[in-house]
């Protein structure tokens, strides 16, 4: 399973980075997207994927999946959010004053 | 703190005052405040004489910075006296030059003696302190008040060329003396002169001895403009004339020598410094006589002639560390008559050279020119300044009776001495010493007659001088005229010199020899080889400047091309386009090389690091169990993304996304991730909104067209990122090395009196985390406001039309 998971996350890498490498300013931000989420299956699998119970203590199981690596995805996902928030509003933005969303226009300033 | 510590920072304390003065008190010269801190300096350094003269010396010690072993040491030797006399004496000399050189409605006074009483603390603390990061300092200080003065016109595009160029040089030499006292300090385990000193028996075999030479003797070279280092001089020339006179001729380009003398006891008696030291002195004074006799600038003439006399006193120090070889002895004491003949023409060179300078600047003061060619027949206009010309051209020259005569006997003395070592392999080329000295000496005199005779002889031409010509001032005939009559006193009673300066100097740079000697400078010593060698320069020199017309061509016939100066100019154009070239090649400004850089540089090394630690290694023996439900997962997952790369649509590609994060939220439900499973589903449809709200506004993803079709560096970086990672999980999964630490949560309805671990440990064991990812959410809230809310005056604009 940790051998399959590894590989997903590397497709996952592949694709993010490919598209961040991409002329288009969407295509960007839906590469730092499928990276993101490369990144929490990543700290899942490193978390360590022995079966075990879920991570409540009710359930009268004598093993339980490690609580502390979903602790920290959690927090991932939720500062994953925000900052992507904020990057699809500047994309918007930008797209609205500069018209256009492609980098290799935008580059440098007047001011350089 | 003694009195030594309060007067050679008194011009630094006075420097602040200056400017009050000169604003406070308008109708006196600001010069005549001035004057009175170099002579008071001198007149409380002449107490220092008798003492010096009995052999004895003083320290006098200021902790600065006790941990690092740095303190303000001053100590006082015949060495550091007699360049402190120089410079203070010479100082007050050109503060009163000044007074009638500057005018007092034109100039920017202020500046010009801030930065002079600058120039003098550092120069004073350059040739007193004992603690090489304080010397360091003050050398640095000099660099930097030279700079300031060279520049003084700073309208002028010349003046800023010559301050940067001087700069450039001399702080390239201030580092590599930095290096050098770093590895003294390394070598001795001591900052102070005296101490390492101590040791230098000891330290000659140090695997560090050879290096710090040389990088003390390039910072020494650059200042003393030795070759080929003195490209410099000639610029900084385009300063006021009192700042050549006492910068440029009299005090700071013998900081080298100083420094070559101070450290002569530590490195002398080795091959490398007695070959480095002669060689680039005999090189320096054969270069720069022959260039002075082609220049037409009587600034450029005494520049090169300073710069050729520079490399004279250089090169006798050079043949005198032989002395040290031998310890002590007949031939020590023979040697260490070239020591006394480079701190005597040091000091000859100090009263000369400054009075030749001053009286260039009366000529150039009440002419309004200084070029040889428009010059000429002043003899009967301007008698004071040509007498005062000719007795400081003549003792440049060697001639008797002035006091350059008897140095420049001694120096002959000296290259005879040395051309007879059978020491460094001087038996092979012993004899070019004198034959290049003799050269020298008669372009020596050939320049010095080219001075008095091109300006004060010939015809008269006062239609090519912008203003009528007219005797100076008596305020700037003084100074030039007491340096003059030192040049002749020095003649008449150099024993007196000598006893009371000299040989404490010899000492400091020869203390094996010290107490052991008496030296005798005659004026007259018999037919001796050294006699006819000047009768010779005066017979060749004379015939060579009558002839003078014939050969001057030859000069024409070396190329401009071959010059140093050019070297430099070209050098500094090269470096700046070739960095030029570089950032443009590197710096595009599109973001995607950056990224690329970015990739490429984490693959190359994590990549080989991993490589190099041998760490890919796989453990499969802990691995989970696969089932079907996942493989399905795992095949939709990789459908998903293969459809985000490839769709050309933007609805495909955002729903596609939004398919990967809801296989990533059911992922989480099989691995047992229920608080994430839920997380994961809110947000991913929040996101997958939101992409759709703002993709309405964007425009397509582009078309094969638009060139950002499949792209086969792009995919091979992202392919090695990928592999990269997955191997780095695989390697790492194999590693487990200490159990987690997760145990300790298993008791969190106990400690938290929670069931659910994962909401216990966000909010009870590690709820800082929490609290500052909220920060995040709300900053993110805030900025995605702002960004959609306030607009800058450019969008307002817009908005209002």
């Amino acid at each position: 399973m940790e051998i399959l998971m590894s590989v997903l996350v590397g497709i996952l890498f592949t694709a993010g980075t490919y598209l961040v490498l991409a002329k288009s300013l969407l295509r960007i931000v839906l590469g730092t997207s499928i990276l993101g989420h490369g990144a929490l299956l990543l700290l899942l699998t490193m978390g360590g994927i022995k079966t075990g119970a879920p991570p409540l203590l009710g359930l009268e199981s004598t093993t339980y999946t490690d609580p502390l690596p979903q602790a920290l995805i959690l927090t991932a996902i939720v500062i994953n959010f925000g900052t992507l928030g904020v990057f699809l509003v500047i994309a918007y933005r930008s797209y609205q004053e500069l018209g256009t969303d492609d980098m290799e226009e935008l580059r440098g300033t007047e001011d350089e | 703190m003694s009195w030594l510590h309060f007067f050679i920072l008194l011009p630094l304390l006075f420097a602040i005052i200056i400017p009050i003065l000169y604003k406070k008190i308008p109708k006196i010269h600001t010069g005549w405040f001035v004057v009175i801190v170099p002579l008071s300096i001198f007149v409380y350094l002449l107490t220092f004489v008798p003492m010096i003269a009995g052999g004895e010396t003083a320290m006098y010690t200021l902790p600065w910075i006790p941990g690092f072993n740095i303190d303000v040491s001053f100590y006082v030797d015949g060495l550091g006296l007699v360049f402190g006399l120089i410079i203070s004496g010479i100082g007050t000399l050109v503060v009163l030059y000044s007074i009638y050189y500057l005018s007092k409605w034109r100039e920017a006074l202020h500046n010009f003696y801030v930065y002079l009483m600058l120039f003098m603390t550092a120069m004073l603390g350059v040739v007193f302190s004992n603690n090489l990061i304080v010397l360091y300092l003050f050398w640095e200080l000099t660099s930097i008040s030279s700079f300031l003065l060279i520049a003084y016109w700073y309208a002028r595009r010349q003046s800023r060329y010559g301050a940067q160029k001087a700069m450039l040089i001399t702080i390239f030499g201030g580092f590599a003396m930095l290096a050098a006292i770093i590895m003294l300090g390394i070598m001795g385990d001591t900052f102070s002169i005296r101490e390492l000193f101590a040791q230098g028996d000891q330290l000659v075999q140090h695997e560090l001895f050879i290096p710090a030479m040389i990088l003390l003797l390039i910072g020494a070279f650059t200042k003393s403009a030795q070759f080929p280092f003195h490209i410099w001089l000639p610029d900084a020339m385009e300063a006021p004339t009192p700042i050549s006179a006492y910068l440029h001729s009299a005090t700071m380009v013998k900081a080298g020598i100083y420094v070559v003398a101070r450290f002569t006891p530590f490195f002398g008696g080795t091959m490398e410094w007695f070959w480095l030291v002669t060689g680039v002195g005999l090189l320096t004074l054969l270069w720069g006589s022959l260039l002075a006799v082609k220049q037409r600038d009587l600034k450029a003439l005494l520049a090169f002639s300073t710069v050729s006399q520079l490399g004279f006193i250089m090169s006798l120090l050079g043949m005198g560390s032989a002395a040290l070889y031998y310890g002590e002895g007949e031939l020590a004491h023979l040697h260490a008559m070239a020591v006394l003949a480079a701190v005597f023409h040091l000091v000859n060179h100090a009263t000369f050279k400054g009075s030749l300078f001053m009286v260039v600047g009366i000529v150039d003061h009440e002419t309004g020119t200084r070029d040889t060619r428009k010059l000429g027949g002043l003899l009967s206009i301007m008698p004071i300044s040509f007498t005062l010309a000719l007795i400081g051209s003549l003792s440049m020259a060697g001639l008797p009776p002035f006091n350059g005569f008897l140095s420049k006997e001694l120096f002959f003395t000296g290259t005879l001495n040395a051309s007879s070592l059978d020491i460094f392999r001087m038996e092979t080329y012993g004899f070019l010493i004198p034959v290049i000295a003799w050269v020298a000496s008669v372009f020596t005199f050939i320049y010095s007659i080219i001075l008095v005779f091109k300006t004060f002889f010939g015809k008269y031409q006062p239609e090519r001088l912008e203003k009528e010509a007219h005797e100076a001032p008596w305020g700037m005939l003084v100074p030039p005229a007491i340096l003059a009559l030192l040049v002749v006193m020095i003649f008449f009673l150099p024993n007196v010199l000598s006893d009371y300066i000299l040989e404490p100097m010899v000492a400091s740079i020869l203390p094996a020899l010290a107490g052991q000697f008496d030296f005798h400078i005659e004026a007259w010593h018999g037919f001796e080889p050294e006699l006819f060698m000047t009768i010779g320069i005066v017979v060749v020199g004379t015939i060579l400047y009558l002839t003078l017309r014939k050969w001057m061509g030859l000069y024409n016939n070396l190329p401009r091309a071959l010059t140093i100066t050019n070297a430099y100019n070209s050098g500094l154009r090269g470096m700046e386009s070739i960095s030029r070239k570089i950032t443009d090649a590197h710096m595009t400004g599109f973001s995607r090389d950056y990224l690329r850089y970015i990739f490429v540089i984490f693959v190359l090394i994590v990549g080989t690091h991993l490589f190099m630690m041998d760490a890919f290694s796989f453990e499969t023996a802990n691995v989970a169990n696969i089932n079907l439900f996942e493989i399905i997962l795992s095949l939709v997952l990789i459908g998903a993304t293969a459809m985000v790369v490839i769709t050309r649509s933007r609805l495909a590609a955002v729903i596609c996304v939004g398919v990967l994060g809801y296989v990533v939220a059911l992922f989480f439900v099989v691995l047992r991730a229920p608080d994430l499973a839920l997380t994961q589903l809110a947000i991913e449809t929040v996101t997958v909104a939101l992409f759709l709200v703002c993709f309405y506004h964007l425009p397509r993803l582009r078309k094969k067209e638009d060139g950002d079709g499949f792209n086969i560096p792009n995919f091979i970086i992202a392919s090695a990122v990928g592999i990269l990672v997955t191997l780095v999980a695989l390697s790492a999964n194999g590693h487990r090395i200490f159990p987690p630490i997760s145990d300790f949560y298993l008791d969190a309805y106990e400690l938290a009196g929670a069931a659910n671990m994962v909401n216990a440990i966000l909010a009870d064991f590690r709820a800082l985390d929490t609290l500052l990812e909220i920060f995040v959410l709300c900053i993110a809230g805030l900025g995605v406001y702002t960004l959609v809310k306030v607009r800058l005056a450019r969008g307002e604009k817009n908005e209002n039309q």
